[in-house]
């Protein structure tokens, strides 16, 4: 019998590439998607479950629905997509605490991956070279996604000492780019003119969005339990990026980006975050070693290969199609 | 602009010095200040046809009663910006210039140059984990740092033998100058020398502060943490403490040359885990470059910053006084000492971590009086 496996998240592009990639796996039987809002792109195979993971209904449909796996890829980092930062925080958090809470009671759920970000670091002047899954971040995050990720973390952690049975997967990503992902960092290098920090050359690790499903996949059917950092081989510091890139880029002082980010943000022009500030002052890079080794995941792409992909979808015949979506 | 002479009133005599109110050497605009046309003497016998120009009065004051072979020399060097200098000229000009710079075979240095700038401008390199921009140091700040090292503190190294010619090693050496330029020195020696990249560890403060974090990391710098000495030792690299840190360059002058507390040892314990030798090295020469007498340690906590130096030029001659002080340095870098005798578990003896460090410390503290007592004078 092959695997029932739970996405929730589906509402989103990433989510729902996952959920479709999972059906098609040979060993997984059944993918069902769970997410507030009805997904906007083709399904496939995956059965979609109308629920709101922050009540407890989640833990109904893990019951019916027999689920072993259950994959959280719903600890969104762009407040604008879910309509304000106390959604998003609540949908974060909560949400996750609810989805951990219905795991917890069911006595079929024997995998979980979660989808974290290597943003729980965090970025400092105090900042080690490369982050290894051991260490934490310099200066607890105090707002934002970073915040939302770092406790979400701690329940995961929680959750897999109460459960020791059950496999817990935690894949930090590094910095997804591809032609489809929409997050902040990926808007923020579609900008027309990118502003940079003057004086400051962040160093910068990419993960492309088809190694980030594969290694979703990897972890789901493979159940190696532990945290894991997900990032292309390489690094690439900003100003590099920016040439490769081709656009126009402006440094200014790190204060003026502050607030220039801040307006950008009120004008919904772009998800510009107070916690992005930091990673393009300070930067950060990750360890990969037990990816490796221990998960036995190999990305396709490096850093400056998923930047070039990112890239070619940026030319200008290309851009039209893509957008600002 | 020099003023003008003319001896007489009547003689007109041909003007020796200044250019007479029109635009002289480096006035950089075409017209003439107001006050360089004030002090030009009005011309007496102004000949209409050889000046159709708008400002008759004031453009030409080269007195028409010289020689006629004077007046046809000034007539081609007024002609000369409008019909230029040939094209052919120029081309050979730029063509000896290549020449001049670049050597021989200026053609493909000059090609090569092109190439190196292209590829920054469109990001073609490769950093490594630590952002270290290999090609970006060779080409620029070792090329930069050369002539001040050879020329500016005639750099005498010793001991070149001692530096493996592979694999991890630490070096440890003094700090001192007020400003990290020790630092700089020895990873250029090491460069030149030993031909291998010097991988310095430096402060948090370094990156912290905008402009010299960028440089830092692009010349393979990184934070002076464990976790970092550690992965760059387990990853073959020459790395360089200097554990006297802050308390060692910001130190008084009156104190020159005795080595401050040596950290908490972080150094020897990384050493100790990754089996890597110790090389000393003593640094002599340094100490004097900005003789530290004074520090606003009130403006120094405004500005988050250790010490705000008062050297006996620094802030009183400003720009200036931020010019080295031209002393002779002596590098010598001494025996390695070996550590892969120990276990890697005695790293956590914090007895045998302070004895090493010590043994470490000694030995520069002994090899600075040496090297002291050896050399004629500072400056020499």
């Amino acid at each position: 019998m092959g695997r029932v496996v739970l996405v929730t998240g589906i509402s989103r592009d990433m989510g729902r590439r996952f959920a479709r990639a999972a059906a098609g796996d040979p060993s997984v039987d059944r993918v069902i998607g769970v997410d507030v809002v009805p997904p906007r792109g083709d399904l496939g195979d995956v059965s979609f479950v109308r629920a709101d993971i922050r009540n407890p209904v989640i833990a109904k449909v893990l019951a019916k629905e027999d689920v072993d796996t259950v994959v959280h890829m719903s600890v969104i980092a762009t407040p604008g997509s879910a309509g304000g930062r106390g959604t998003m925080k609540e949908l974060n958090v909560i949400g996750s605490m609810q989805l951990l809470a219905a795991c917890q009671k069911s006595a079929t759920v024997e995998r979980v991956v979660v989808k974290s970000t290597t943003t729980v670091y965090g970025s400092s002047p105090r900042d080690p070279a490369m982050f290894t899954e051991d260490m934490g971040p310099k200066r607890l995050p105090s707002s934002g996604y970073a915040k939302d990720v770092y406790e979400v973390e701690g329940y995961v952690r929680g959750f897999a000492r109460r459960r020791p049975d059950v496999a817990v997967t935690m894949l930090r990503a590094a910095n997804v780019v591809g032609p489809h992902v929409s997050s902040p960092l990926t808007n923020y290098f579609r900008l027309p003119v990118v502003p940079r920090v003057l004086g400051f050359d962040p160093r910068m690790q990419f993960l492309h969005e088809d190694d980030l499903l594969r290694v979703l996949r990897h972890a789901a059917t493979s159940g190696v339990p532990g945290t894991f950092n997900v990032a292309g081989d390489g690094l690439m510091t900003l100003s590099q990026a920016v040439r490769r890139l081709g656009r126009p880029s402006v440094a200014m002082p790190r204060m003026a980006v502050g607030r220039l980010g801040a307006t950008m943000r009120q004008a919904r022009f772009s998800d510009f975050s107070p916690e992005q500030l930091g990673f393009l002052t300070y930067g950060r890079g990750v360890d990969t070693t037990r990816m490796r080794t221990v998960l036995g995941f190999e990305p396709e792409y490096t850093t400056a290969e998923a930047f070039a992909d990112f890239c070619r979808a940026m030319s200008p015949a290309a851009r039209e199609g893509a957008g600002r979506a | 602009m020099p003023e003008p002479r003319h001896s007489g009133e009547e003689d007109a005599v041909v003007i020796p010095i200044g250019t007479g109110g029109r635009p002289g050497r480096g006035s950089g605009s075409a017209r003439p200040s107001a006050a360089a046309r004030n002090l030009a003497p009005t011309p007496r016998k102004s000949s209409a046809g050889r000046q159709p120009g708008p400002r008759p009065a004031t453009t030409d004051v080269r007195p028409s009663a010289s020689a006629p072979e004077d007046a046809g020399r000034a007539e081609a060097a007024d002609a000369a910006p409008t019909t230029g200098i040939p094209v052919g000229d120029w081309l050979s000009a730029a063509q000896e210039a290549a020449h001049e710079v670049f050597g021989d075979d200026w053609e493909r240095r000059l090609a090569e140059l092109m190439a190196f700038v292209r590829r920054r401008l469109e990001g073609d390199y490769e950093v490594d984990d630590y952002g270290f921009d290999r090609e970006l140091t060779e080409r620029f700040f070792m090329a930069a740092l050369r002539p001040i090292a050879e020329k500016w503190f005639r750099l005498e190294v010793r001991g070149l033998e001692n530096i493996p010619a592979e694999g991890g090693a630490l070096v440890v050496s003094n700090h001192s100058g007020t400003v990290p330029l020790d630092g700089l020195m020895t990873m250029l020696t090491v460069h030149d020398h030993a031909h291998r990249f010097l991988r310095p560890l430096g402060a948090d403060l370094v990156f912290r502060l905008p402009f010299v974090s960028s440089l830092a990391r692009k010349s393979g710098a990184t934070l002076a943490c464990v976790e970092d000495a550690e992965r760059m030792l387990c990853g073959g690299d020459l790395v360089g403490v200097w554990p006297e840190g802050f308390k060692g360059i910001g130190k008084p002058f009156s104190e020159r040359y005795k080595l401050q507390r040596f950290g908490r040892g972080g150094f020897v314990s990384a050493a100790l885990r990754t089996g890597v030798p110790i090389i000393p090295l003593s640094v002599v020469g340094a100490e004097e470059i900005y003789p530290l007498v004074g520090n606003v340690p009130s403006l120094a906590r405004l500005l988050g910053v250790p010490y705000i130096p008062i050297t006996p030029f620094f802030p009183w001659l400003g720009p200036l006084g931020m010019v080295p002080l031209p002393s002779k340095w002596i590098m010598e870098f001494g025996e390695p000492i070996r550590t892969d005798s120990y276990d890697p578990a005695e790293a956590d003896d914090p007895m045998l971590v302070f004895n090493v460090t010590d043994q470490v410390r000694e030995t520069i503290q002994h090899t600075l009086f040496d090297l002291l007592r050896e050399r004629d004078g500072v400056f020499s």
